[in-house]
């Protein structure tokens, strides 16, 4: 089966073959898709490839950061946590390579595994995301992008530096690229926002924990009410159940010893 | 489409979603690089794109048209080995060999970026590498002395003007 595929040299370009989405398959830094066509899990007829799109970019001014969706996660290591820790627990440094911000929000949820790391910490920064699509252009909170991402394709990322920030993650056994459990927090004047990934089907801001934050033990027992928590190959839900809290626990210490 | 592969220029004829590890291995006959899990975790394929470490089977050639690629074949032969592929075998840091050209590979990256000889920082170096045979000591220890070596040689052995690879196959 023959495929069409479009290598835009410009970021106009991307926007117009993208249209509103339809029938086209987005491959930023392949590491999602390519796993997805290697095992024939996907049938493509129409892709577009963004590398020479002009969307790999970090821009800083003043606090504000934007980070154009083509940024590798490479490109992310040295920056504050929870994005730079959470950038560098992501597989490993040849994927880090690869993969890119804008991808990973985008990143579909298969049954085995949690999969979209970085929406975590961008979730718990309060970033925007900026897309194009059916309607135009959009800025969204980045929960409000991941409700209704199908059919979007991600210009950038915008978020503030943080006063604080801390991120605690469950070990990775060597050879799998996933996180089973992760927890991102920033403390911004007297806001601290936290949210996990691997307690749902994309990243989750962990609500019930915040409004508890200052008693950080009590704090871990209330996330598992913002949790929906399952079994898949990486964990169970009874694990992740009694491992949320003290992740939750030990993100909020950090962030009180580091303001 | 074209690639340049350890050197040379080589034009390719697969379609633009084919990764960079198939075209490796089925249209240009280049074997080094392994085929493993084919999802990026074990590693086994991975090769130098313009001189970083990348997943070929993660790689859709397309989005690599014009790049340089570069496999364990493009890093020293039998007569000239690199200070790292030296180690390896005075190390005795293969067993069965299937990860050892990517292990080389990402070893070979990690001395570009001024890796230490430390033994925990080349750990993290190379985490994104799996040995079915376990032999992680051994590898370890063979990098660890190639960081060791005062007159490193990471030289892409490129063959002569005259040398042409088509598409299909080495000559």
């Amino acid at each position: 089966m023959s495929v069409d595929v479009l290598i835009p040299e410009t970021t106009d370009a991307a926007v117009e073959a993208f249209g509103d989405g339809t029938d086209i398959t987005v491959i930023a830094g392949g590491t999602i898709v390519m796993q997805l066509l290697n095992y024939r899990r996907i049938t493509v007829s129409k892709a577009m490839l963004l590398n020479k799109a002009g969307l790999s970019y970090l821009r800083q001014s003043d606090s504000t950061w934007t980070v154009g969706a083509m940024t590798p996660l490479s490109d992310l290591l040295g920056m504050f946590s929870p994005l730079g820790a959470c950038a560098a627990n992501v597989a490993d440094h040849e994927v880090q390579y690869q993969a890119t911000i804008g991808g990973n929000l985008c990143a579909p949820t298969p049954p085995e595994h949690p999969s979209g790391d970085l929406q975590g910490p961008l979730i718990a920064l309060g970033a925007t995301v900026r897309s194009v699509g059916a309607g135009g252009e959009r800025t969204d909170g980045v929960e409000e992008f991941l409700a209704s991402r199908a059919g979007r394709l991600v210009l950038d990322i915008s978020f503030e530096t943080p006063q604080a920030g801390a991120f605690a993650a469950l070990d990775r056994p060597h050879t799998r690229h996933f996180t089973a459990l992760a927890v991102s927090g920033v403390k911004s004047g007297d806001t601290v926002r936290l949210a996990a990934t691997g307690v749902g089907p994309v990243g989750v801001r962990l609500l019930s924990a915040e409004a508890a934050a200052g008693d950080p033990e009590a704090a871990g027992n209330a996330a598992l009410a913002d949790a929906v928590l399952r079994d898949d190959a990486l964990a169970s839900a009874w694990y992740r159940e009694r491992t949320l809290p003290s992740l939750v626990a030990r993100v909020l210490n950090e962030i009180k010893e580091a303001s | 489409m074209n690639i340049v592969l350890n050197g040379v220029t080589v034009a390719i004829k697969s379609p633009p979603l084919a990764s960079l590890l198939t075209v490796l291995r089925e249209e240009l006959n280049v074997t080094s690089t392994k085929v493993g899990c084919e999802q990026g975790g074990c590693g086994a394929c991975t090769a130098l794109v313009n001189g970083k470490p990348q997943r070929t089977c993660l790689t859709p050639i397309a989005a690599v048209d014009g790049a340089s690629v570069t496999t364990v074949e493009g890093l020293g032969d039998s007569d000239h080995l690199t200070a790292v592929q030296q180690s390896f075998v005075n190390h005795y840091a293969a067993q069965c060999g299937f990860c050892t050209p990517a292990m080389i590979i990402a070893a070979t990256a990690y001395l570009e970026g001024n890796g230490s000889s430390d033994r925990e920082e080349i750990e993290e170096a190379l985490k994104g590498h799996t040995c079915r045979c376990t032999g992680y000591q051994k590898i370890v220890s063979a990098v660890a002395a190639a960081v060791a070596e005062t007159t490193f040689d990471l030289t892409v052995t490129t063959p002569s003007p005259n040398t042409v690879i088509k598409s299909g196959g080495q000559t």
